[in-house]
């Protein structure tokens, strides 16, 4: 590159390799003004070298474009920016108009989440007695997919529980001669509260976010689109076999998660606190009550519904492609957890405050 | 003249604040293959998506058999909706399922035909699309020709009076566009059907098309028969017979 007579010289390629290099010595150049630029020794050129001339035009009051072979003008042609317009970005609303549409998004979402509410349990009411619009066996299905195949992991994390609770418990009642207690300690807490609540747990992640991607996939990929032109209503045919298998499984799954943790304390009575096995879980029988049985078992129901509406809802408002698919299984599993906490906790107040 | 099996009336859709479709007026005869043209992003699968409710019109009429679909309740339009079948671009087809049981769901969801008769309608109706052989693959193991045709499949199981194609030929060869097109003919011929084909396929406009509706930027360009678009002053119409597709 040179400069003479007002006119820039351009010699050799002028595209992405070089254009940084042409940048650094056009700026070392001293000159008052550029009334033309000399493509005579141009070899070769690109978008990105077109981008540099194209900013030499902009800032030097468009000089002219001398000795441009054909190759060259037709390149200028094509890859040119001149006269291309950035579009205005969307001015940001005020911050009523953004809080207003905060609250429509709330209401919308409200009330789309209330008709699934309604709709998933009118029909998983209906669905009992009437098995149109359902797959065949897909019940089934889902009791193995849901509760045959969770039993291993929750078998394994509740007996793990059990001897992590019962070990850490054991080393205080120690200390009073109390070691009886750990089989209070243990029943109550694996009936009412960890049995239930781990299940919960392990469900809303393992079955949460694979009802929330499976229905999203179906969602994007216009399978729920197909069922409806099918006339078959998506609720019934995808979510209530779910329901009606987590209602059945997820109860089971309490007691056997329940029961485990408390052999789990046994292993720790028996080797650690000397305690026989045959007053340890006499012990048991004489702790638990039929009424904290039925508060475990009764609250593991609403953890089931919870985790399936979740899962279903974000499933039927997912959006975009695969990212949308992620996107929203990831919220169903961060919400399922949420509300069991808050309906855990809600049960605590209803029925210890 | 033939009663349109199809009407469609100041037609208005929008995705929130945007408008798609902006009064919209087509009829669609009985026993023809009307296919609606136009560039991408210029409404066509929306049209087709308001006229099924599987987006509800912001406003305006569309009747199917005579009746107002968009005044009905869902059980009343589920009635209209099984005599519907729709190909949707990418197949639908349910994941989860083999491809013999995605083409039964319609059959066991809404006849009380015995097993042994649905069988043997699904394997009619897989051999029409010549998939015979592929009755026990799931979708993931199908090309996209296979997908679409098993989608067809399904889509014809019950006979339908009306059907939609959402861009049956896109992503497929000219042999595989070619056999599908006459399986369409076809399923006119004998079966009766309306078939109405979303596309951008010129080669699959001359052999198969009645009715051509041409949507430009939301609005109906043109509705005529296909020897009427050929002659038509229209300049995007004229640019597009000449230039062949738009994608």
């Amino acid at each position: 590159m040179k400069y003479e007579r007002e006119t820039l010289f351009l010699e050799g390629e002028l595209t992405q390799k070089t254009v940084n290099s042409l940048l650094i010595k056009f700026e070392k150049l001293s000159f008052d003004k550029i009334d033309a630029i000399d493509f005579g020794k141009v070899t070769k050129t690109d978008s990105a070298g077109i981008a540099f001339i194209d900013t030499l035009l902009i800032n030097n009051n468009s000089p002219k474009l001398v000795n441009l072979n054909n190759n060259i003008e037709k390149s200028f042609k094509t890859f040119s920016s001149i006269g291309i317009k950035a579009m205005p970005k969307s001015k940001k609303d005020n911050f009523f108009i953004q809080t207003g549409a905060q609250l429509f998004d709330f209401l919308l979402v409200t009330k789309s989440a209330i008709f699934l509410v309604s709709d998933i349990f009118y029909w998983s009411f209906v669905g009992l007695f009437n098995k149109k619009g359902q797959r065949k066996d897909s019940v089934i299905h889902q009791s193995l997919f849901i509760g045959v195949d969770a039993l291993g992991i929750i078998a394994l994390l509740s007996f793990i529980l059990g001897l992590i609770l019962a070990l850490q418990s054991a080393a205080q009642l120690r200390q009073f001669g109390a070691n009886i207690f750990v089989a209070d300690l243990m029943a109550v807490s694996m009936v009412t509260e960890m049995g239930p609540f781990l299940t919960a747990i392990i469900i809303a992640g393992r079955s949460g976010s694979s009802i929330a991607s499976e229905i999203a996939t179906m969602k994007v990929t216009e399978e729920l689109d197909a069922l409806k032109i099918m006339a078959i209503n998506p609720v019934r045919y995808v979510v209530v076999p779910k329901f009606h298998a987590m209602t059945l499984c997820m109860p089971l799954l309490v007691i056997v998660s329940a029961l485990i943790g408390i052999f789990g304390g046994l292993i720790i009575a028996v080797t650690y606190l000397d305690l026989s096995a045959v007053a340890y879980i006499n012990r048991i029988f004489e702790v638990v009550k039929f009424r904290d049985t039925i508060i475990g078992l009764g609250k593991s129901f609403f953890f089931a519904w919870a985790i399936v509406i979740i899962g279903s809802y974000y499933g039927f408002n997912a959006e975009g492609g695969a990212e949308g698919v992620g996107k929203v299984t990831t919220k169903a599993v961060v919400s399922s957890i949420f509300w069991v906490i808050i309906l855990d906790a809600i049960n605590s107040m209803v029925f210890y405050f | 003249m033939k009663k349109p099996i199809i009407s469609v009336k100041n037609l208005v859709a929008k995705y929130g604040e945007n408008t798609i479709l902006e009064n919209i007026f087509i009829d669609i005869f009985p026993e023809e293959i009307t296919v609606i043209l136009g560039g991408s992003g210029c409404g066509k699968t929306t049209l087709v998506k308001n006229i099924i409710r599987l987006y509800e019109p912001f406003s305006g009429k569309v009747k199917i058999f005579g009746k107002d679909v968009t005044k009905m309740d869902e059980a009343e339009f589920e009635d209209i909706l099984q005599n519907i079948g729709m190909l949707f671009q990418n197949g639908a087809l349910l994941n989860s399922m083999n491809v013999f049981d995605n083409v039964a769901i319609p059959l066991e969801q809404h006849t009380n035909l015995p097993r042994e008769i649905i069988e043997k309608i699904i394997r009619v109706k897989l051999k029409l699309v010549n998939l015979v052989n592929a009755e026990n693959l799931q979708p993931s193991e199908l090309s996209g020709g296979m997908k679409k045709r098993a989608a067809l499949a399904r889509a014809i199981a019950l006979d339908p009076k009306i059907l939609f194609c959402d861009e049956p030929s896109a992503g497929l060869d000219p042999v595989t566009s070619a056999s599908l097109d006459e399986l369409i003919l076809n399923l006119k011929n004998l079966l009766k059907m309306t078939i109405i084909i979303v596309t951008h396929e010129l080669s699959s406009i001359h052999r198969i098309a009645d009715r051509i509706i041409f949507l430009d930027d939301g609005k109906v360009l043109f509705s005529g028969t296909l020897k009427e678009a050929k002659s038509s002053n229209i300049s995007e119409i004229k640019h597009f017979f000449d230039a062949g597709s738009f994608d």
